[in-house]
């Protein structure tokens, strides 16, 4: 995979990540921007079970299971964690199936 | 900390006892016999402090001919709610009417709609199984909150997974049936006799939004609203509340296995809450919290920051219906 092709896959994750939030939990006050690193909990956009609903639209969307010593703010508390830890993940997946693993 | 902040330890909560017994007293006398001109009160009690406190209120108020006592149990209540219940009744020389509310929960599908949910993702559940659900604590940091459930089958050990959004709200809506049915008969006794209905959350309760709309959160007045745990529990020792409900640990007893109230909803015991939530009203720093208590400062930053959340996420529980246009002419009192 290209230096591009990464940058693209981050980026559509990104964008997937923000549309699904912004559509499933209401933000409250229009005029409020969520930007990349503000922490959703933080913020008010989620709460303990906005954390699971976020959990399952994650691995439906993306095939892998999260396990709960994954559930860390550092992973999943704002978008642009979120954004990383997928793609680590999807880069950690797609390294054991190049390994015939 | 700066050498200006004060030391903070639960000493900060203790209250003037008499004095604060006379001015809830004076406001519940208003309040029931003034401002909703009924007469007398009806108390929802669990055998549990709060409940206690606030029906050893009422009495005080009113005197012990005006005030009844409800005892609401059913079939997953604890047996350590009826007995300390009958004794608070005795202690208290109240009139009080118990009434099993199992049939009604039955009717309205609470248990079944529970369990139902619960097999979303323990497919096992069945008859003679009981559950919980747990959050875990704030402290140590590190994960964020996530609700589980644990069940325990008639012969086994208990299992613990991870609920979903859907079956975690199932679940709640379903077990949200006890404090909605209890409140209905409230309501009905309240109405049958002209009286008020006497709602017993405390301050953490109150504040944190631990209660069910239109349920245990419903009440013409709540007494002890005001009040942190620590001081319900010193106003119980002064009102002479019996040994044995004062030292029953906070339960929720909604469920069919054990729960505290911290392994549910609180995330921390309630001393520690008490503490942070002092602090934070009184725009005291973390750090004054964390010698008090033993905690590292982390510990309290994530509890103030639990609090927070928690009152943006159950902000909405305390609104009044919303009108799109004001109706000016109603005012109230």
């Amino acid at each position: 995979m290209t230096t591009s092709d990464v940058t693209g896959e981050r980026a559509a994750i990104e964008s997937a990540v923000r549309r699904f939030i912004t559509e499933t939990f209401p933000l409250g006050d229009s005029g409020f921007e969520l930007s990349g690193g503000d922490s959703l909990l933080e913020v008010g956009v989620i709460d303990s079970v906005g954390v699971l609903e976020l959990i399952e639209h994650l691995e439906s969307t993306y095939g892998f299971r999260i396990p709960d010593e994954d559930v860390l703010p550092e992973n999943l508390d704002s978008i642009d964690a979120i954004t990383q830890y997928v793609s680590q993940r999807l880069a950690t997946a797609g390294e054991g199936s190049r390994d015939g693993r | 900390m700066t050498a200006a902040d004060p030391p903070l330890d639960l000493s900060a909560l203790r209250l003037d006892a008499e004095a604060a017994v006379a001015e809830i007293v004076a406001g519940l006398e208003d309040a029931i016999l003034h401002r909703l001109r009924k007469r007398g009160a009806v108390v929802a009690v669990s055998g549990g402090v709060d409940s206690s406190v606030a029906a050893a209120l009422c009495v005080r108020a009113l005197g012990p001919e005006r005030v009844l006592a409800l005892l609401l149990p059913e079939s997953e209540s604890s047996g350590e709610t009826a007995d300390l219940s009958a004794l608070l009744v005795e202690h208290l020389g109240v009139d009080a009417v118990t009434e099993d509310i199992t049939p009604i929960l039955e009717a309205a599908g609470c248990y079944r709609r529970r369990d139902e949910a619960i097999r979303e993702v323990v497919p096992g559940y069945g008859a003679g199984w009981r559950s919980k659900i747990v959050l875990p604590s704030v402290l140590g940091g590190g994960r964020l909150p996530i609700f589980s459930v644990v069940v325990e089958p008639p012969e086994g050990e208990q299992i613990r997974a991870r609920l979903t959004a859907d079956a975690y709200r199932a679940v709640v809506a379903a077990t949200s049936f006890k404090q909605r049915v209890r409140k209905m008969l409230e309501y009905y006794y309240a109405d049958r006799l002209d009286r008020a209905v006497v709602g017993t959350p405390n301050r953490l309760e109150y504040d944190q939004g631990f209660f069910v709309k239109g349920g245990d959160g419903a009440a013409d007045v709540k007494p002890i609203a005001h009040l942190y745990k620590t001081q319900v529990y010193q106003l119980a020792e002064h009102l002479g509340i019996p040994e044995e409900i004062r030292s029953r640990p906070p339960t929720t007893d909604t469920y069919s296995l054990p729960q505290t109230q911290e392994e549910f909803y609180f995330s921390v015991p309630y001393e520690v809450l008490d503490l942070c939530l002092y602090a934070l009203n009184n725009g005291l720093p973390a750090a004054s919290v964390a010698e008090a208590s033993g905690l590292a400062s982390d510990d309290v930053e994530r509890v103030f920051q639990d609090i927070e959340a928690k009152r943006r996420a159950t902000a909405g529980l305390h609104m009044s219906p919303l009108l799109v246009e004001p109706v000016p002419e109603i005012r109230h009192p």
